[in-house]
C-alpha cells in the first residue's frame, strides 16, 4: 500500500504499511535519517517534523494521516527563520551529543515561523516537549533568541 | 573507571576479564595521570598511504591536500572529546583550525588505550586527562617532522623556519610551503625521539575557545549516529526480555510475530526472545504478537520500598571501614552538640535520547560492529567470546552516540552482547543485523545507578566546631562481579565510598563505612559515580552541621577547607560570583555545595524560589570549577550547564522503583527528566590554571542537588532526606 504526500517540497510516494509511524517511514522508506526516534510516544521530541507548517511528532503520526499534506523534516529546512535558528545553534555551540538537536531545530524553527520574537515563556511553550538528556537548554533559549535577533536585521 | 578513591590506591595492576572468563586480559592500570613518564603502547602508523597522506604516528594523518585528520580514541558522545582532541594535538601541530577534521579510532589496545585504564575506553571523565602528553607529544613531532622536511628541501636549519596555521615559513629565503606539500619528504624522515612542547603562554588554540568539530553535522541532520547508520542488506532486530530482572524464558511461541509482514525470523537468544524483521516496525509488530512464558523462579521479586527498608536496618549493623580517623564514635558521644540525619538515593537510569542500538555483521570468521562504543577493549573482548572468535576477530567502528552518562561504558557489554547473539542465533551468515532498543527497553533494562541509604552522625564542640563525623553507606557495589572487580580491597568498593571517604574538610575524628548489598538488580556507573549521592550526603549533612552551630553554610565550610586551597578557591570564587551576602527577594533561598570528582573541583550556589502554591522553582546556579589547564572554556563551560541540567533532573524528579520486582517506570512520562521550563539560569566561572588537565563530563553533576537542596532549607527550613525531592512534595 503506498502514500503520496510532499516530502520537503518533492511530490513523494513511499510502499509502506499506513498505520506505520510516519518517523520510521521517514527514516527507513524514505531514507532520511536527520529526524531521530528517542521514546516513540510523544514524550521527547527527538523525532519533531513539520505538517503543513505545524511542529508534530512523527513517532505517533501514522503514515495515512499525511496523506497529501506537506511534511518538512531537517534536510528540507528552507525558510528564513530555519537558517537563522540553524545559524544560531552553531555560533551557539548549542548540541553536546547532538541527538536531540534535529528536534529541537525543528520546534524552534515552527516556533519562529509564528512568532518573530518569541519571549520566553513563548520559548517554554513551544520547546517543554524537546527534551535534552546533555541540558542544553540554556543554549537552545539563547539560541533562539539570536536567531529572532537576526530576522529582524 | 576510574575514580577518586581509586587514584590513591597503591595497586597499579589489575586484571580485566572478559564476562564469559574466557579471554584473560592482563593488563596495567595506571590510575596516576602519568602522562609524562608513560607513552602509547605502540605509536604505529594508523593507515599508512605513503606519498599522498603523512601519518607520523596513530592519532594523526596529513594530506597532500592539506587536510589534517586527527584520530579519536575517545567516543564522542556529547562531551566534546573530538573538538578537545584536536585541540591539542593542533595546538602542537600549528595546524589550521578549519582543516582539521576528526575520525574515530578503530578497537585496538595496543595504539589506543586510554593511559589511565590499560584498556580502550572513555569513562570517568579521563579522555584529555591521560592523553594530554600523549597528544601534544603527537602533535608536536610532527610539527618538527614538518619543519625537517622544509629544512630538507630548502636546505636551511630548522632553527630558521616558523609554523602559523598550517605553513611553514622561511624569513630569509621568503618561501613558504603547506603542510601538504610537506607530506611527501616528512614521510621519508625518522619520528624524532624527543620534541620540546610549547610554553603554555603560546598556547593559540587551548585556552582560546576552538569551535566544536561537531556542531555543524549536528544542526543540519547528518551527523551519523548507529540509529541512522545502515548497510545494504541490514536487518532490524527487537528483543524481548524478561519483565523481572533473573527470570528467563519457559517456553515461547514464535508462530503468530513469524507470520507478519517483514518478520525474517524469531530467535531465542540467553537474553530473551528476538524478532528479526526488515524494519523497524515489523521488528516491533513482530515483538508485540510474541507469547512467551517466563521462568520467574530465580527472579528479583522484590519491591525498592522493601529494598530500602532492609538498607535502614543493614545501616545499624556493623559495616566495613573505609576510613577511620581517630575516634569519631567517642567525639560524637561526648560532643557538646549532636547532629544526625539519613539520605535515600533511588534507581537512576540514564536514559540517553539514543535508545541503545548497535549492528554487527558475523560470519564464521568475523564479528564487525558500529555502534557508540564505549569500552572498545571489553566489548571485543565480550563480543568474541559469545561468537566463539578471538578478539583480534572483531572489528569496532565507533559512531557519535546519543548521549550516555556511563551507560554504554559497560562491563558486561550488554548490548553488544545482545546483538552478537542474535547475528549469530540467526545464522551467522553475513547478514548485517541491527538491533535496536526502545525507550521502555531503556527504562526496563536495569544496569541502574544503585539505590544507596547513607547515615550520618556528627559531635560539635562549644564553639560550633566539628568534632567528629560518621557516616554509614548501603548498597550495591557496581564493580562486584564485573571484570572491575579488582579494584575492590578489604571489601571495598571504592565507587561506592568516592565522595565520602576522601572526605575533604579538616575535621578530627572521621569514620566512614560501607555496608555493600546484593539484589538482583543490574547496576552501573551512572554520570559521576559515587558523587552521584557522596556529594549529596555529605554537603547536605556539612550544612545540618552549619545549622547546628550556628554558622554561615560557606564560612563553616571554608574554615576547615585551609590545607586544601584549591577546593576552598571555587568555593570562593563561586561565593564570591553569586554575591553570597546579598539579599535575596522575599521568599528565595540560597545554598552552596563543592565537591571533588576525577580530581576536578566543582563549587555551586544555587538560588530557588518558592511560590504561594509552595512550588519550588531553582532560578540560579552559579558554578566555579578547577580542572586545571582549561583546554577549551566553552566546552567546559557546556558541561557544568549541562551537568547542572542532568544533575538537577535526578534531584527533582527521576527515579526508578520496583513493585514485586517489575519497574514501575516506562517512558518519558513516568521517568520524569528535566525540560527546559525547569532549567534554571546557569552562570559557570573557570579557574584559571596551568596545572595538567583534568575531567569536566561528569564533575559539573555533583554539587547540585545539594545546593538546591541547602536553598530549598534556606528557604523554607525544610531539609531534603528524601531523593527526588518531588517525593517529598518539594517539586
Amino acid at each position: 500500500m503506498s502514500t503520496t504526500f510532499v516530502l520537503n517540497g518533492k511530490p513523494t510516494t513511499l510502499d509502506a504499511d499506513p498505520t506505520m509511524p510516519l518517523l520510521w517511514a521517514i527514516r527507513e522508506v524514505a531514507g532520511l535519517t536527520g529526524t531521530k526516534f528517542g521514546c516513540g510516544m510523544a514524550q521527547c521530541g527527538a523525532c519533531t517534523v513539520q505538517l503543513d507548517g505545524k511542529a508534530i511528532r512523527s513517532c505517533v503520526t501514522p503514515l495515512s494521516v499525511v496523506a497529501g499534506r506537506q511534511v518538512t523534516t531537517i534536510e528540507g529546512l528552507e525558510s528564513k527563520p530555519a537558517k537563522a535558528v540553524q545559524t544560531a545553534w552553531v555560533t551557539l555551540q548549542v548540541p553536546q551529543c547532538g541527538y536531540c538537536q534535529s528536534g529541537q531545530i525543528m520546534s524552534a524553527t515552527a516556533l519562529l515561523e509564528s512568532n518573530s520574537a518569541p519571549s520566553d515563556a513563548d520559548i517554554d511553550s513551544a520547546m517543554s516537549g524537546n527534551i535534552c538528556r546533555c541540558g542544553t537548554y540554556n543554549r537552545i533559549r539563547a539560541a533562539i533568541h539570536a536567531a529572532a535577533g537576526s530576522m529582524k536585521a | 573507571m576510574t575514580t577518586n578513591a581509586l587514584l590513591s590506591l597503591p595497586t597499579r595492576r589489575s586484571f580485566l576479564k572478559s564476562a564469559g572468563g574466557v579471554t584473560v586480559i592482563a593488563l596495567t592500570i595506571g590510575f596516576e595521570w602519568t602522562g609524562t613518564t608513560r607513552r602509547a603502547l605502540a605509536a604505529g602508523p594508523a593507515t599508512p598511504l605513503p606519498g599522498t597522506t603523512f601519518t607520523p604516528n596513530a592519532f594523526l594523518r596529513i594530506g597532500a591536500d592539506d587536510s589534517v585528520t586527527v584520530i579519536a580514541k575517545h567516543i564522542e558522545m556529547g562531551q566534546g572529546a573530538y573538538t578537545g582532541i584536536a585541540t591539542v594535538v593542533a595546538e602542537e601541530l600549528d595546524a589550521d583550525w578549519s582543516r582539521v577534521r576528526v575520525e574515530s579510532a578503530p578497537a585496538d589496545v595496543k595504539r589506543y588505550a586510554n593511559l589511565a585504564f590499560g584498556m580502550q575506553g572513555t569513562g570517568g571523565s579521563s579522555a584529555m586527562a591521560n592523553s594530554w602528553n600523549q597528544l601534544r607529544d603527537a602533535g608536536g613531532k610532527a610539527r618538527l617532522m614538518l619543519l625537517s622536511a622544509a629544512a630538507k628541501e630548502w636546505q636551511v636549519p630548522v632553527t630558521e623556519l616558523t609554523v602559523e596555521r598550517g605553513i611553514v615559513y622561511h624569513a630569509g629565503k621568503k618561501r613558504q610551503a603547506t603542510f601538504g606539500a610537506l607530506v611527501k619528504t616528512a614521510s621519508s624522515l625518522p619520528v624524532p625521539e624527543t620534541v620540546t612542547l610549547k610554553d603554555p603562554k603560546d598556547f593559540k588554540l587551548i585556552g582560546h575557545t576552538a569551535p566544536r568539530v561537531d556542531a555543524a553535522a549536528k544542526s543540519n541532520g547528518t551527523a551519523q549516529f548507529t540509529l541512522d547508520f545502515t548497510v545494504p542488506g541490514m536487518l532490524v532486530a527487537l528483543l524481548q526480555r524478561p519483565p523481572l530482572f533473573g527470570a528467563t524464558v519457559k517456553s515461547f511461541d514464535p508462530t503468530a510475530a513469524a507470520a507478519l509482514p517483514g518478520v525474517v525470523k524469531v530467535v531465542q537468544v540467553p537474553a530473551g526472545i528476538a524478532v528479526v524483521a526488515k524494519s523497524f516496525w515489523a521488528a516491533k509488530l513482530g515483538r508485540d504478537a510474541l507469547k512467551i512464558e517466563w521462568d520467574d523462579s530465580k527472579a528479583e521479586k522484590r519491591s525498592s520500598a522493601a529494598i530500602m527498608d532492609e538498607y535502614r536496618r543493614l545501616a545499624d549493623q556493623p559495616a566495613v571501614s573505609a576510613r577511620n580517623d581517630g575516634d569519631a564514635g567517642q567525639a560524637i558521644k561526648s560532643a557538646s552538640k549532636k547532629v544526625s540525619a539519613s539520605y535515600e538515593f533511588p534507581y537512576l537510569a540514564h536514559a540517553p535520547m539514543e535508545p541503545l542500538d548497535a549492528v554487527v555483521k558475523l560470519t564464521g570468521s568475523s564479528c564487525e560492529i558500529w555502534a557508540g562504543d564505549q569500552f572498545q577493549t571489553l566489548d571485543q573482548a565480550n563480543a568474541a567470546h559469545t561468537a566463539g572468535l578471538a578478539p583480534e576477530q572483531v572489528s569496532i567502528h565507533t559512531l557519535y552516540a546519543g548521549g550516555s552518562f556511563g551507560r554504554r561504558a559497560n562491563t558486561r557489554s550488554d548490548y553488544i552482547v545482545e546483538a552478537v547473539s542474535i547475528a549469530k542465533a540467526f545464522g551467522a551468515d553475513g547478514t548485517p543485523i541491527k538491533l535496536q532498543w526502545t525507550r521502555e527497553d531503556d527504562i526496563h533494562g536495569g544496569l541502574y545507578r544503585p539505590m544507596f541509604y547513607h547515615k550520618l552522625e556528627a559531635g560539635l564542640d562549644d564553639k560550633g566546631k566539628l568534632t567528629g563525623w560518621r557516616q554509614v553507606i548501603v548498597g550495591q557495589s557496581i564493580m562486584a562481579g564485573t571484570s572491575f572487580a579488582g579494584m575492590i580491597k578489604g571489601g571495598i568498593d571504592p565507587t561506592s565510598v568516592e565522595g565520602a571517604a576522601n572526605l575533604a574538610y579538616a575535621i578530627p575524628n572521621v569514620k566512614v563505612e560501607l555496608a555493600t548489598t546484593t539484589t538482583g538488580v543490574p547496576i552501573l556507573w551512572w554520570r559521576v559515580v559515587g558523587s552521584s549521592h557522596t556529594a549529596f550526603a555529605v554537603e547536605s549533612f556539612i550544612d545540618e552541621a552549619a545549622h547546628a552551630a550556628g554558622a554561615d553554610p560557606y564560612t563553616f565550610r571554608r574554615n576547615m577547607l585551609e590545607h586544601e586551597p584549591r577546593m576552598k578557591a571555587v568555593l570562593d570564587l563561586a561565593a564570591e560570583k553569586a554575591g553570597w551576602n546579598t539579599p535575596l527577594p522575599a521568599g528565595y533561598g540560597r545554598g552552596i555545595a563543592v565537591a571533588e570528582a576525577f580530581k576536578t573541583l566543582v563549587a555551586q550556589v544555587a538560588e530557588v524560589s518558592v511560590g504561594k502554591d509552595g512550588q519550588i522553582k531553582v532560578e540560579r546556579v552559579v558554578c566555579a570549577v578547577d580542572c586545571g589547564t582549561p583546554i577549551n572554556p566553552d566546552i567546559i563551560t557546556a558541561q557544568m550547564e549541562g551537568g547542572i541540567g542532568f544533575g538537577l533532573g535526578a534531584a527533582l524528579y527521576s527515579e526508578i522503583t520496583l513493585k514485586e520486582g517489575r519497574v514501575e517506570q516506562d517512558n518519558f512520562n513516568s521517568y520524569r527528566v528535566l525540560r527546559i521550563n525547569e532549567m534554571p539560569k546557569v552562570e559557570v566561572h573557570i579557574v584559571p590554571s596551568t596545572e595538567p588537565p583534568t575531567g569536566v563530563g561528569e564533575p559539573g553533576v555533583a554539587p547540585v542537588g545539594p545546593a538546591v537542596a541547602n536553598a530549598i532549607f534556606a528557604a523554607t527550613g525544610k531539609r531534603m532526606h528524601v531523593l527526588p525531592f518531588s517525593k517529598g512534595g518539594a517539586a
